[in-house]
Parts: C-alpha cells; sequence; structure tokens
C-alpha cells in the first residue's frame, strides 16, 4: 500500500510539474465559463447578423435563452474536453516505456498491476476534477443568470457523460498496456469508438451501448426517462473494470 | 554461495538465438565482470535476472529464489543499473530517493538518513536542481544511489561506464568498489581495463554461451603462457642467441621472446651465464584479459 501511495504521489507531482494540470484545468474552467457565455450571448450574436441573414431570406425572431441552452451548450462542448484530455494523457504509459523510468521502479519490486491501479486512479481522479470544474463553472452561472430547475434529471445526465468518460480513459489504460506508442494507444482509441458507434446503430444494441451515454443530454428536457439508460450505465462500468484487469494481464505479458 | 544462480537459460529474438544455453554462477560478496562484444546477450541475460524478459528456457535464482517473469518479488534483493538510466526529470535527486525508498516499503527516517549518505556517496549531496538538467555523469551517479538505496545483495549494472570520459569512469568504478562488503556487483562491460581494475570474478559471453568463468586471478593462473619476455642490453647479442635457441622470436630490437619447454629456461640461464651476457629483464609474460578475450571471440 505504501508503495502504491509512493507512486500515487509521483503521478500527481508529474500532473504538477509538467503543468498538464494546469492545462487542462485552464481548459475545462473556459469550457464551463463558455457554456452560459455563450447561451447568454446567442440574442445579441442573432441580433447582429439578422440584417445579413434577412438578405439571404431568413427571418430572425426573439429569441429566448435560459438554463436548458447552456446545458445544451455543455453537452455540446464536452466532448472537446475529453478528446483535449486524452491527446494530453495518452502517453501516460508509452513515456515511461520510452524513456525506461518504469524499468527502475519495476526492478525495485513495484508490481506492474499497482502501475495500472496507480495510472488509472490518477487519470479518473483528473477526469473527476476537470469534468466537475466544468460542470459547477456552468451550473453557478447558470444558477446566477437563470434557474437551474427546469433541466430534469440534470445531475444524472452530468454522471452519464462523467461515465462515458472514465469508460473512455479505461480504453486508453488497456490500449496502453498493450501498444509501445502514442500513436497506436489513440489509432485504437478512434477505431474502437468508431466500431462501437456503428455497433450501436442497430437498435436492439443501442440501448446496451456505452455510446447511449452521449444522448444523456434528452433527460435534461424529459425526452428519456432514466430508466433507459441503466442497461448502458451498467455495461459500461462493466466494461471499464474488464480494460483494467485486461490492462494488468497485458503489462504483466509485456516485455519492457 | 552463490548471489545468483543462472542455470540453461535460451533465447531467441526472431530467428536469431542470443543465448544458448547459459550458465553463470556469481558469488556472493564478488564483483563480477561479465564480458562480452556488443549483441553478445549481456542486456538480455540482465533482463531476464530481473525479471522483464521471458525466457524462452531456463532458470534464474537470485539468492536461490527463482525468478517469475512479469513479477517483480526477487528484485526486493536487487539494486539495477541500466547503460542509459533515465528518471523522472521532474524531480531532484533527493525527491527520486524518496520515491524509491517508498516504493521498496523503507521507513521514511531510513529513507532521510540513508538517502543523504548515498547521495554524499556519489558527490551529488547539495544538488539542487531537477534530474532535467543533469549531465550524463551525474545521472550515472544518481543511478547508483538509486540502485543501492534498498541496500540490495545483489547489484547488476548494465555497461555502467561505457558512456563515461577517463573521470566519470573512476569514480564510478571507486563507488562499485567501496559497496563491495555489503553487496555482490554484477557489472556487463566490454572494457576489460575496468575489470582488471576492480573485479574479483570474470565471466566471458560468447555466442550466446559463457567461454570462461571463475575468479579472475584462477583464469589468468589457467591461461598463464609458458612465454618469456627476455630483453638483453646489447642487440648485438641477439642473432648467436636465435641460433642456439630455435623456439624463440625477436618482436623488438634487443629482446626475444622465449618458449619454456623442457626446463629450457634454465639452459638459457646457463647459456647467459656462460657467454656473459648482460641481461636488462626477464618476465613472464602474463596473458592481458585482452588476449584472452580475443581468444575466446575468435574460437
Amino acid at each position: 500500500m505504501t508503495s502504491l501511495i509512493a507512486f500515487l504521489k509521483k503521478e500527481g507531482l508529474e500532473q504538477v510539474r509538467t503543468g498538464r494540470l494546469v492545462v487542462l484545468g485552464c481548459l475545462f474552467a473556459v469550457l464551463g465559463i463558455m457554456n452560459p457565455a455563450v447561451a447568454k450571448m446567442t440574442p445579441w450574436l442573432l441580433e447582429t447578423l439578422s440584417d445579413t441573414l434577412s438578405d439571404n431570406g431568413l427571418q430572425v425572431s426573439s429569441v429566448t435563452v435560459d438554463a436548458m441552452t447552456s446545458w445544451t451548450q455543455f453537452f455540446k462542448n464536452i466532448p472537446m474536453g475529453l478528446i483535449a484530455f486524452v491527446l494530453l494523457e495518452s502517453s501516460i504509459f508509452t513515456e515511461e516505456y520510452r524513456s525506461g523510468t518504469l524499468v527502475l521502479a519495476l526492478t525495485k519490486g513495484f508490481e506492474r498491476y499497482q502501475v495500472v491501479l496507480a495510472k488509472s486512479a490518477i487519470l479518473l481522479c483528473l477526469w473527476s476534477v476537470c469534468y466537475w470544474l466544468c460542470f459547477a463553472i456552468t451550473c453557478g452561472y447558470n444558477a446566477l443568470f437563470w434557474d437551474n430547475t427546469i433541466a430534469q434529471n440534470l445531475a444524472f445526465s452530468a454522471a452519464c457523460w462523467w461515465l462515458l468518460g472514465v469508460w473512455v480513459l479505461m480504453l486508453v489504460v488497456l490500449l496502453s498496456c498493450a501498444a509501445n506508442a502514442n500513436t497506436g494507444i489513440l489509432a485504437g482509441t478512434g477505431t474502437i469508438l468508431l466500431g462501437t458507434y456503428l455497433i450501436g446503430l442497430f437498435p436492439n444494441i443501442k440501448t446496451c451501448s456505452p455510446l447511449m451515454l452521449l444522448d444523456s443530454a434528452a433527460l435534461l428536457s424529459g425526452a428519456a426517462r432514466p430508466s433507459s439508460y441503466h442497461t448502458a450505465i451498467a455495461v459500461t462500468i462493466l466494461l471499464s473494470a474488464a480494460f483494467a484487469v485486461l490492462g494488468v494481464v497485458m503489462l504483466n505479458r509485456k516485455q519492457l | 554461495m552463490d548471489m545468483l544462480r543462472i542455470t540453461n537459460l535460451r533465447k531467441q529474438f526472431g530467428d536469431k538465438e542470443i543465448l544458448r544455453g547459459l550458465e553463470l554462477s556469481v558469488p556472493e560478496h564478488s564483483i563480477f565482470g561479465f564480458i562480452g562484444k556488443n549483441g553478445a546477450g549481456k542486456t538480455t541475460t540482465m533482463k531476464m535476472i530481473l525479471g522483464l524478459l521471458q525466457p524462452d528456457d531456463g532458470a534464474v535464482y537470485v539468492a536461490g529464489t527463482q525468478v517469475v517473469y512479469g513479477h517483480s518479488a526477487c528484485n526486493h534483493f536487487i539494486g539495477y543499473l541500466p547503460d542509459v538510466p533515465e528518471f523522472y526529470s521532474f524531480m531532484t535527486a533527493p525527491e527520486y530517493l524518496a520515491f524509491c525508498g517508498e516504493i521498496t516499503g523503507m521507513q521514511k527516517s531510513e529513507i532521510k538518513r540513508y538517502g543523504r549518505e548515498l547521495l554524499e556517496l556519489v558527490g551529488l549531496d547539495g544538488e539542487t536542481h531537477r534530474v532535467k538538467g543533469f549531465s550524463r555523469g551525474m545521472k550515472q551517479r544518481l543511478g547508483i544511489a538509486q540502485a543501492l538505496l534498498n541496500r540490495p545483495r545483489l547489484l547488476i549494472c548494465d555497461e555502467p561506464t561505457s558512456a563515461l570520459d577517463p573521470v566519470g569512469r573512476k569514480e564510478i568504478l571507486d563507488i562499485l568498489l567501496s559497496v563491495r562488503e555489503h553487496t555482490t556487483v554484477l557489472f556487463s562491460t566490454h572494457i576489460l581495463s575496468d575489470v582488471e581494475r576492480i573485479c574479483t570474478d570474470a565471466a566471458f559471453l560468447n555466442d550466446g554461451v559463457v567461454r570462461i568463468q571463475g575468479p579472475l586471478a584462477e583464469i589468468k593462473a589457467k591461461y598463464r603462457s609458458t612465454e618469456y619476455l627476455v630483453e638483453l642490453e646489447r642487440e648485438s647479442d641477439i642473432p648467436s642467441l636465435r641460433s642456439r635457441f630455435k623456439d624463440c622470436k625477436n618482436p623488438g630490437k634487443n629482446q626475444i621472446v622465449f618458449r619454456d619447454n623442457k626446463n629450457a629456461l634454465y639452459d638459457l640461464l646457463r647459456y647467459f651465464s656462460d657467454q656473459k651476457i648482460p641481461v636488462h629483464k626477464i618476465e613472464r609474460m602474463e596473458p592481458s584479459l585482452e588476449d584472452l578475450f580475443m581468444e575466446v571471440v575468435e574460437k
């Protein structure tokens, strides 16, 4: 346990000193501010563009914005945050393979499963902090400008998207245990996400697919019920755990 | 007792067979030179000792415990210095040693005390910069400090001096020499002068097998030649000497190399005495490690 805590401390220090924590923190804070800001500016933007739009035959009527507009924007922006997160953190294992720093830790008796555990924990912890920071900022501004209560199942739908992020990050961990370069990890993540999306096009499978959680914004307006997401949530949790276990098996077999 | 024992170790990468039944025994408290040319399989062997590579066949025992590939239990006995050590560049040397100590389960007070001692030993005490700015020699010295931190019973160094200047090399060799009391040292190298300088034992690896191994003094004695170098004061005495003793070579102006067959040395000494030939020196030719290495490689 002491060794695991020491490795976790090292991972945390690395995030701080390499500036990744600051970059991700700023990015997600900006995204959090952008959601209400874009909603707030929408009427002004449309008014400014109304003359151009009317020249093109489009009539702009008065637009009313509320917390729902901002929350819709939140679910549109958060994929960008997740992509940036994956891009920045995809080298969390491979950089150690390349430099040989992990070998030194392993030759001191540090177990490989602890590497997977510590790196997964730091990724999930960082993702949670960034995601909920973005959520809290949007929530705070929405409460200031409008009324958050019009968004139904807000916490549940936000948790669904957070869980999707967890699944994607555990996929990154699994691929990191198999591949040696982060280009392989990024390509693998993209391919598996595309494959999951294509499989999810079959109506019967869609309700079990982790990518069902992408549509969790539909919960806000009441267009969908939380119960229809339960299967997808269970599958996502199981797959995430399976990725972690498979990752340990693969790293145990990896020649370093 | 053997600190390290390797039996019938085999490893193949693709078509190339790197190790073909390697057998090795490293006695406790020895400084063991593991000699072989580049690509002979020294690093591969070391990685298998550390459980980082899976052998195709054979077994490795460290302090009597068998090494299992992918598991690190045996590594509690081992300190490892790779040929080009790399550390977390965002840490300082004391922070890195603290990290190493904590992952090996050492007490904090022990890490602080022994870490400071080791940093003094390797000359990095008072170094407050992050590892990012360290020179190669400094990294090598930090590498030795981290390898010694858990008081290993076996210290494995992979070509620790090959990339260093003469001052850096001397520093590293002195450190290795100073830790012999507590630790068995196995170091791979192709710099034979380093082996002659500090090693008590050695093994020559070629074609995937150990050709010669044992205490250095015994190896040298076993391969001691029967040749003598005789240096005369006058070059003019050489022709008569060569005509009297056919089995000798003339490598230098007033030198001959003479093979001692059937007490021929006594005949030679008698001849010098009878002919009153002044002799500068007579020296038994010791085989250098280089000669042995060349012999092993060319076999």
